[in-house]
Order: structure tokens, then sequence, then C-alpha cells
């Protein structure tokens, strides 16, 4: 208990940040109420950051309360549970919560009203393996709930001689959403008992529980849950000035331990973790219950009548839960998440994701008419209140003219859309949707660009396989043809002469002519450095299966000089050896000792080459058997 | 913008009551043309005319420029650089936040240049000279460019105390007998130093609402000080002090108004304060070794052309990127 | 006077080597082998394969714009974005796609209708980046990650089962739209 007196209770501010009004209070007075089980769920299943689950249900299927309905697919995904019991009515596309308003993937379940729970077992988790409680909590489907969904299997080990610290995200900075203030306050215990679980599991040093000054009693039921748990590690409640956004997770990060995590650097290196207190929860619910995440605390608020949060399951449709607030007319929209950071529903059909800590109803009262956009003054008031450091006049100056590698070059990427710049912008400009798209327009480039690489490549590579089979063929051919005037022939020693001569004439020939085809091979590929060693991998995979003859193998081997550099090596290193092998078994012939003085002088041909020899040698081995 | 113009209202006033009615003529005069030309470009480029007409810019670049004129100037000339300022400076380069140059300056500097007489024409501030011009009067000089009668405009005119300062020095009067002069006060000129004192009040009031970056005026005026405040300490007889450099010309105006002029500086905090420095230094080398008695403008319009290039080389490092810069030099 | 002549022309003729010599020597260790103006003109080309440009591929397509040799507004899938890349690239005027070519389609992978197929074996020989797979006798199956959309199998196939079919935007792969200013510049009514 002593030791909670080391904490720092220090705070690093971060840069810039503003303060909206903050419109906690319409919500924050009344208790979690817990929704009843709708009629409907429409559940989607792409509520992780990374792969859609895969459905494990199909129409007409009865399911039970917590029974896995679709599974994760791959790492970066995480399992979909059937919220209450019922039957699947629907399997495919609907509309879901996403700004784009377009349809995707979601089992809309029938609740048979009974809410019966599938068996559960208790997980021991405390004698389990590091990755048996990273595939069970996947299997669990649980994910952030602070808003970005990232599965937290991913989070959960990594760092192997302990971390740090393990901050706990309670700040909730955004205005309007109450529902972490409202679940520490009436579950503190149990988010103590998910912090127990989550220090130990990442062997963290020390737990700092970030909470902003306007949530007094959440503060203080967190203080005494610490209190009264027996915890054997440095743990307290580090209350943070209000100021958005400092439960962004970089920025509390900062507040808390004043280290900065860099874009594309994962916290856990520089020995901090971050979990949102929600998250906490349904972790400790998912290991010590053997609950999956069927539910969470959403806020409703703004135009209903009964503002307030709500303990909901996953699926609801979001007209449920405002007819349950009291949906009042006169709104215009629906908010999903925060005012800053959220987006409007394209509809309330749409089921209650994980990521739906907040609905707003909108209407003019709370959200008057932005004025018109006037042009940048260049001000650098935004820059005053960025959190991330950036200069995002710059940034929108690049974007609005679609310069965007210039805008990646001023780290566009370190942006957190957190909206501050566009919050105090005086010429009313919407910064971040501006950043948003040169985003999401840089991510796409690249995903064309890899395509067309590999489409390149492919085709190279195709190319030169269907020169190498007209050529072989010409080959046997010619073979053939000696292999007869030899038959018929007279002197066969003289005959053998003659073709020997022609042979090593051939080869030289067919040696100058690859060392072209390689040079220019060589320059191709060169151009074509991929950046993704995935890509380099699938041509080759592909290339086994694709030929239609007997020779991908060989195709295999081949392909080496179209490849990287590095790759081409190692392949051309492991066929040498291979060669070498051969070599000795076979007895050589003067045909493989000119074709190597050829391969000498043509050095960048070797991969190609010694193919073209090997060839060369069996003819010459199989024609005495002929 | 509306605020900024309502900084401006004390210098004005002080600037009235010293020269007289003309200084009013010469601000309604910019400000009519200047909103007259934003107008018409905004028609001619099709672009919505209110909310560009009414957000103060027009009227801000118009109040500075004639700021910066002899009140005495004849009424084409004002009107003449306000339709410049407006349409050329601001409209040719794409309008509000597009222009490279200090709308006000480009102004200014067209008109000084163009007709370097008529801008040193500059009445005598009140009690100096023998006869002063009565309203009437200075509205009929300005516009039809003839005095009642019996009056001669050289018997009202006085140079500027830096032109003054300036010319004198160039005839080896020593410093002490120049400050002498009647148009000298305790600090600056006569008048003048009262004015660039109200300046510098609608400059605090600018600072307090937080519309300017207190960083640009503390750098120019720290700047210009130090040159002036280096020159002075060693040969006393030859350069002027440091207070009689903020107090003179345009030195207040431009520390608050003009170098703050977010379009055309720089955004970057370190960005701002070299170009605010580079201006101070620019200012005192053209007030004391260039030909024209004050440099705010040139200096201005010089740096503003170096604004984006400083931007380029002074960004700030990003969140959570400094450190991993220092690894590396470490490395 | 004949030595400061022939001392000066010496002196040139020396001046004329050595020059000459680094000249040389530059050309040799700057030699650039290939003309990289393909390679970049290909890498801004959407390596389709579809020779709807009317040549045989990308590479050649590129090729010849950097002989001169063809216009650069001939290469559909590439699309407006693609020829004013091209155009800068170049320093070339834009030009709009010319129509002899084909028009602008949105991305499309190809299909084959397993239930028609007859496993011919056609298609995987027309295939430009080797995307579609089977043996003879066996259904075949285009590799959706691979297939760049080039309509080239469509023709070959005896039994009409290959259908180009469109990708449409998806959840994952939609964008954020560029914002909408209402400030833009409006047409004063007339």
């Amino acid at each position: 208990m002593n030791a909670r007196a080391e904490v720092s209770k220090v705070i690093f501010p971060f840069h810039g940040g503003v303060h909206p009004p903050e419109h906690k209070d319409e919500s924050s007075q009344t208790p979690i109420a817990a929704m009843p089980v709708p009629r409907q769920l429409v559940v989607p299943l792409h509520q992780s950051i990374g792969n859609i689950a895969k459905a494990l249900v199909a129409v007409g299927d009865t399911v039970l309360k917590g029974q896995m309905i679709a599974e994760a697919d791959g790492t970066v995904s995480a399992a979909v549970h059937a919220p209450t019991s019922g039957r699947v009515v629907a399997v495919g596309p609907t509309l879901v919560p996403h700004p784009s308003g377009l349809p995707e993937h979601c089992v809309t379940i029938e609740s048979d009203g009974e809410d019966r729970w599938i068996e559960r077992n208790r997980f021991d988790w405390r004698n389990a393996e590091g990755r048996i409680i990273r595939d069970y909590l996947r299997d669990m489907g649980v994910v952030g709930l602070g808003g970005a969904v990232f599965p937290s299997h991913l989070k959960i080990g990594g760092a192997r001689d302990g971390l740090d610290t393990l901050v706990i995200n309670a700040a909730e900075c955004e205005p309007y959403i109450t529902c972490d203030d409202l679940l520490m306050r009436e579950r503190a215990a149990q988010v103590v008992e998910g912090i127990k679980i989550v220090q130990h599991l990442l062997q963290a040093r020390q737990v700092l529980v970030g909470i902003e000054d306007n949530k007094p009693q959440a503060a203080q039921a967190m203080r005494e849950a610490l209190k009264n748990a027996a915890i054997n590690f440095p743990a307290d409640v580090v209350v943070v000035p209000t100021l958005y956004p400092s439960g962004g997770a970089k920025q509390l990060i900062k507040l808390l331990t004043n280290i900065e995590v860099p874009s594309g650097v994962r916290s856990t290196d520089l020995g901090v973790q971050c979990f949102n207190v929600a998250t906490i929860y349904t972790i400790y619910r998912a290991l010590e219950h053997a609950e999956p995440v069927i539910s969470r605390v959403v806020t409703i608020t703004g135009n209903v009548q009964r503002p307030g949060n709500v303990d909901a399951l996953i699926g609801t449709p979001i007209a449920d839960l405002l007819a349950f607030a009291g949906d009042k007319p006169g709104s215009q929209a629906y908010i999903y998440g925060g005012p800053m950071m959220g987006f409007e529903l394209p509809g309330t059909s749409l089921g209650l994701s994980k990521a739906g800590n907040c609905i707003i109803a909108k209407n003019g009262a709370l959200f008057p008419e932005k004025p018109v956009e006037m042009p940048c003054i260049r001000c650098g008031k935004c820059a005053d209140a960025c959190p991330a450091e950036l200069q995002p006049m710059d940034l929108y100056w690049f974007g609005k003219s679609k310069n965007f590698g210039k805008a990646q070059e001023r780290n566009l990427f370190d942006c957190i859309e957190c909206g501050a710049c566009a919050y105090v912008c005086p010429s009313n400009i919407q910064l971040v949707d501006y950043f948003r798209f040169s985003k999401s327009e840089i991510w796409a480039a690249e995903k064309a660009k890899k395509a067309a690489d590999q489409a390149r490549e492919r085709h190279e590579f195709r190319q030169f396989r269907e020169e190498r089979e007209k050529r072989e063929k010409a080959e046997r051919a010619a073979a053939k043809a000696a292999a007869r005037t030899e038959a018929s022939g007279g002197n066969v020693a003289e005959a053998a002469d003659a073709e020997r001569a022609a042979k090593i004439k051939a080869a030289m020939e067919r040696a100058a002519a690859k060392k072209v085809e390689a040079a220019a091979a060589q320059t191709a590929s060169d151009s074509v450095t991929p950046i993704d060693p995935d890509a380099v991998s699938v041509p080759m995979g592909q290339a086994a299966i694709a030929p239609t003859s007997n020779e991908a193998p060989q195709a295999v081997e081949s392909a080496a000089p179209a490849l990287d550099p590095e790759k081409a090596e190692r392949i051309r290193a492991a066929m040498e050896k291979r060669a070498a092998e051969k070599a000795a078994a076979e007895a050589m012939s003067p045909e493989e000792k000119a074709a190597k003085e050829a391969e000498k002088k043509a050095k960048i041909a070797a991969a190609m080459e010694r193919a073209a020899a090997k060839k060369a040698g069996q003819a010459a081995q199989q024609q005495p058997g002929e | 913008m509306l605020k900024v113009a309502a900084a401006l209202i004390p210098g004005i006033a002080t600037y009235t009551y010293f020269f007289g009615v003309g200084v009013l003529v010469q601000i309604g005069l910019a400000t009519v043309a200047a909103l007259a030309t934003e107008a018409f470009c905004l028609r001619l480029r099709n672009y919505p005319i209110k909310p560009f007409v009414t957000d103060g810019s027009a009227i801000v670049t118009a109040w500075l420029m004639a700021l910066s004129f002899p009140p005495l100037a004849p009424w084409w000339m004002i009107t003449l650089a306000a339709i410049m300022s407006i349409a050329l400076a601001k409209h040719m380069y794409g309008g509000l936040g597009q222009n490279t140059f200090n709308p006000a300056m480009v102004g200014f500097a067209i008109m000084i240049v163009s007709f370097p007489a008529q801008m040193s024409h500059w009445a005598a501030p009140l009690g100096l000279a023998p006869q002063s011009l009565d309203a009437a009067a200075q509205l009929q000089w300005i516009f039809t460019g003839h005095l009642p009668a019996g009056l001669n405009f050289d018997a009202v005119a006085s140079a500027t105390p830096l032109d003054t300062v300036k010319t004198q020095l160039m005839q080896h009067t020593n410093m002490l007998t120049i400050l002498h002069e009647k148009l000298f006060g305790g600090i600056g000129g006569i008048g003048t130093e009262w004015i660039t004192a109200a300046y510098l009040l609608g400059g605090l009031y600018l600072l307090q609402q937080k519309l300017i970056p207190w960083i640009v005026p503390v750098t120019f005026l720290a700047v210009l000080g130090g040159m002036a405040g280096i020159f002075w300490l060693v040969d006393p007889q030859h350069y002027t002090s440091p207070l009689f450099h903020w107090f003179s010309g345009a030195a207040m105006l431009g520390a608050f108004f003009i170098v703050t002029d977010p379009v055309t500086s720089p955004t970057t905090p370190l960005g701002r304060m070299i170009f605010a420095g580079l201006i101070g230094l620019l200012t005192y080398l053209i007030r004391v070794f260039g030909g024209y008695p004050d440099g705010v403008a040139f200096a201005v319009l010089i740096l503003n052309l170096a604004a984006p290039f400083i931007d380029q080389y002074t960004q700030p490092s990003v969140f959570g990127h400094k450190n991993r810069k220092k690894a590396g030099a470490k490395a | 006077m004949l030595l400061a002549f022939v001392l000066a022309l010496g002196i040139m003729a020396a001046l004329a080597l050595l020059l000459g010599a680094v000249l040389g020597w530059a050309a040799i260790r700057y030699k650039v082998d290939e003309d990289p103006l393909v390679d970049k003109i290909d890498a801004i080309l959407p390596q389709t394969q579809c020779g709807q440009c009317g040549f045989p591929g990308c590479k050649p397509y590129a090729t010849a714009i950097a002989g001169d040799e063809a216009d650069i507004n001939r290469c559909p899938p590439g699309g407006e974005d693609g020829i004013r890349k091209l155009a800068d690239l170049l320093g070339k005027e834009f030009k709009p796609l010319n129509a002899e070519n084909g028009e602008e389609k949105p991305k499309s992978l190809a299909v084959v209708d397993e239930a028609v197929c007859i496993g011919c074996t056609l298609c995987v020989q027309a295939c430009p980046v080797d995307a579609i797979v089977g043996a003879a006798k066996h259904v075949h199956t285009v590799v959706s990650s691979e297939c760049t959309g080039c309509e080239l199998c469509v023709a070959p196939c005896p039994v009409d089962c290959i259908d180009i079919v469109p990708v449409g935007e998806t959840v994952t792969s939609w964008k954020w739209r560029y914002p909408v200013i209402p400030l833009t510049p409006v047409k004063v009514a007339a």
C-alpha cells in the first residue's frame, strides 16, 4: 500500500488542445439504465480494426446468448457473439454505423425473449499461457471500446520483460460523452479487478488511471476501489486538467509519463501501454465470468427527453435506443461518437457497434449551423491548438491542392484527427475533412501502386516463361533432327565431333542472347523494387500453380532475375549448390564445359544460364540411350 | 479583423489631433476605394461579395495604408494606392489568404517610388508651423491642390523627424543641434511620439486579445532597438537613440499591425521570430544608410518574399519525433 | 613570338585533351544503361497489360511514348489522371483520352461462371498476368487479387463464361471525399 505514494503525480502537459463546452451534466445525472432486449438485433461483423469476422451461422439457425456467430479472421480481427438468444433471420450486407453509409456484413437476430445464455466455463487464465489468453480474448471479441476498436489481444504480451507503466484511459475528453464516467462510478470495483488482470498479464510495474478533473465522483470511486482492492503494485488515479484531447492515447501517455509515441511506433516499445477503462471492464468480464463482449454502456444525449447512459446489447437498433431515451422532434441528424470526432449516422435502423460510446441527437439549438468556410489566412491558430504539434494550415494547403507527397513529408500521418484545429479555425475550415481525404487518397494510391507492381512483375515473368518455352521447343526439335542425322550417317565419330562443335557454338550463342535478355530483366527488376516481401513471394507461389506445363519448378528457378536482388541472390546460391552436386554426379560433357565458360563471361545471366545448361546436359545424357 | 480596426482608433484619434482632419479624409478615401475595388474584383471573379467585404480585411488594409500616407497628400494618390493594393497585391494573387505581399505596403511602396516628392510633403504638426491650415483649407488642398489665398504650402509643411535627421546629417550637422530643433519632442518628433504611443496602446490591446503573436512585435522592436542602441552608444553624434527609432515613423504601426499580418508572414514560431527580426534589421539599415527616411514598408515587402522560404526551414518537430531526431544524431 | 604562339596552342590543346578525357571518363562512369524514361513512364501506366493502347502490354507502350512514337492519351485504364501524370512527366500538353482506344471504366475483375466453364485453358493462355488457374478439362477460376481487369480473357472463351464485374465500393475501400467548399466560385446569374 505504501508503494502507491511513489507514483508520480506530476503532469506533463501536451501542446495545444481546446476546451469546448462540456455538455456532460445532461447525461451524467442518472444511473446507467438497463435497456430491455430489443425484438431484433443487427450485429455488424466488422467490429474491430483489421479483417471482418467470418460468419459461423446461417439464416434459420437458432443461437444462444454469448454464442460465437462469427470467428476472427487472422490475427488482426476479433470474434462477434450473439447478444441474446433467438433465431438468425438475415446474414448479409446491411447498413452499419460507418461514415460511408455503405452496407457491410451483419447478422440479424430475432430475439426469442428468453435471453438464454450459452453454457459458460470459467477460464483459468492464471494458469494459462500468454498465447492461450490472447486467443481467448480474441474469441471473446474484446476490442478497444474507446472508439478505435483495436483488438485487445494484440496489446497483451509483446514486452518480454514487463512494462513500465500501464495507463488506464478514463479521461473521456470529448464533450457530451459520459459512459466511462458512469461505468467508473457504478462499477469501480470490477474495473479495478480488470486492472489487476491486465497488470498481471503485462507485468506492468505501475498503473496510472488518467481521469479529467471534471469527473470528481469517478476519480473518487476509482481511488476508493483501488484502496479496497488488495493490490501489490503501485497504482494511482491521476487527475488531469480538462483539455480536449487529453483522452487520446498518445496525449494521455504524454500527460502521465512524458513519453511521446510517434506514429508507426508501438507504445509497448517505449514501455507504456494504454487501455480504455471500458475495455478493462470487458477484459475482466471475459476472463473472470466467461462473458464475451455483447453489450456496452452508451451515452444517449442531445435532443432527447431523458438523456443518460444505457447498458445496451451490441446490435440494438439505434432507433430503439433513441426511443428508450425519448426521442424528441426536431433532430436533424444523429451523431455517432462525440461531437469532435464522431460522424452522422446514415440511418437509425442500423445496430449499435462496439465502437459506439455515444449517440447525440443533433438539433439547431445544440449545433448551430456553421458559418460559411472562408479562405485560410494562415493565422496559425490551428498550429497552436494541434496536440500533435503539426502545422495544420500547411497540411490543409497540401490536401487542398492534392499535393499528398508533401503532406506525408510533413507528418500527415501523425494527425490523430481530433478536430481541435477545425474547432479553433476562425475561417470555419473543416480541416479534419481535408486530412481524412488526403489520408485515404494516399492509402488508395499505395494500394494501386502495389497492385500495379505486382501485375508488372507477373507479366514480365510470363513473357520470360513464354520465351523460354518457345526456345526449348525449338531446341528439342533441333536435337531430334540431329539424332536422326547421326543415326543415318556412316562415320559415327565424325558426326559426333561435328555435332559437338555445333552444340558448343549454339551454347555460346545462347549465352550471348541470354546475357542481353538478362540485362534487360535486371534493369526492369531494379526499377520494380518491391516494398512488401509478400508481394515477391506471391508470384513465386502462383508460378508454381499457374503454368499448365510440367516445367513449373524450373519456372520458379528462372524467375530469380525478375525478383529483388537479395532474394535472387539467395535462390541463385541454392541453385548453384544443386548444380554443383549434379555436375559432380554426372560426367562433365564438353558441351557443359563450354556452357560454363560462357557463363563465367555472363555472370548476370547466372540463374537462367544454369537452367539452360542443365537442360543441355540432360539432353546430352539422354542421347546415348535413344 | 474588426478588432484590429478598433485597435487602430487611438492612433487615428491622436494622428488627427496633431495633423488635422486631413488624416480622416485620407482614411475615408482609402476605405471607399478599397471596398469598391474589393467588391468589383470579387464580382469579376464570381465570388460572393458579402462575406468578403464584411470580413474587414479590406478596411484594415485601407486604414493601414492611409495612416502611412502624408495627411495632405492629394486625393487621387491615396485612391490610386488603395485600388492598387486591393486589385494588384491581393486579388491578382488569388484574393484573401493568397497574397504574397502585404497589400497596404504594396500600395504605399508604389506611391513612394512613383511620387517621392508628394509622399514627403507632410504638414507640420499642431503648433509648429507659423500658420496652420483649418479643416476647410486642408480639404481644399487635398482635393484641388490649391490653398486659400495668402497661404503658401511651404509655410505649413514640414519634414518628418526621420527625414529631418537624415537630411541634416548629410549636411554634417551635429546630432545634438538637430535634436534641438523645434520639430523634436522628448523622444521622437513632436506629435509623432504621441501617435506612435497610441499605436503601442492599440498593439497592447491586440496582444491582450491574443490576436497577434507577441513574439513578432517584441522581436521586431528588440532588433530595431538593439541596432539603434549599438550605433548610438558607439557614436551618439551621428546616430539617434533606440527610443527615437521606436517612436518615429512607422515603427510602432509596423510592429503591431503590419509585421503581424498572418497571410504574408511565416507560420512557425521560430519563422515568425526570424521574419520579425530581419524586418527590424532591414528597417534600421534602410533608415540610417538607405535612400528613404523610413524603411518599414520596404523591409516588410522584402521579407514577405522570404516568408515561404523561412517557413520551409523552420518546421517545428512533430509530437513524438523530437527524441528520435536527437537519438539519430547521437547514433 | 613564335614561342608564345606555340605555347598558346599547346595550352589550348592540353586543355582540350584534359577536358575531353574528363568528359569521356564521365560518360563511362555515369553511363545510364537503359533509358530511365521508359521505366518512369512504365511506373505511371496501370500495368493492366490490356493492350487497348495498341501495344502488346504496358512496357511496349511506355517504350513507344519514350521514343515519341505514340501519344500519351491511349491508355483507358490509366484514365485522365494517368494522362495528366504522363503530361507532367514529359512536359507535354494534357489531351483527353483517345476514344479509339476505349473509355475509362471503373476497376473491374473477371469472374468465371463455373457452371458453364468447359476447361479449355484458352483464357489461361490469354491472361497476361497468369491470374487464371486451371488445367485442361477442369473448371478454371480467377485469382481475384491478381486480376487486373484487362478483359483479354473474355474474347477467347468459346462458351462466353467470363464476366467482367466492376468492383464496387465497400466500407474497407471507401475513401473520404474531397470536402465540399460552399465558397467555390458561383456563376453570377446572367
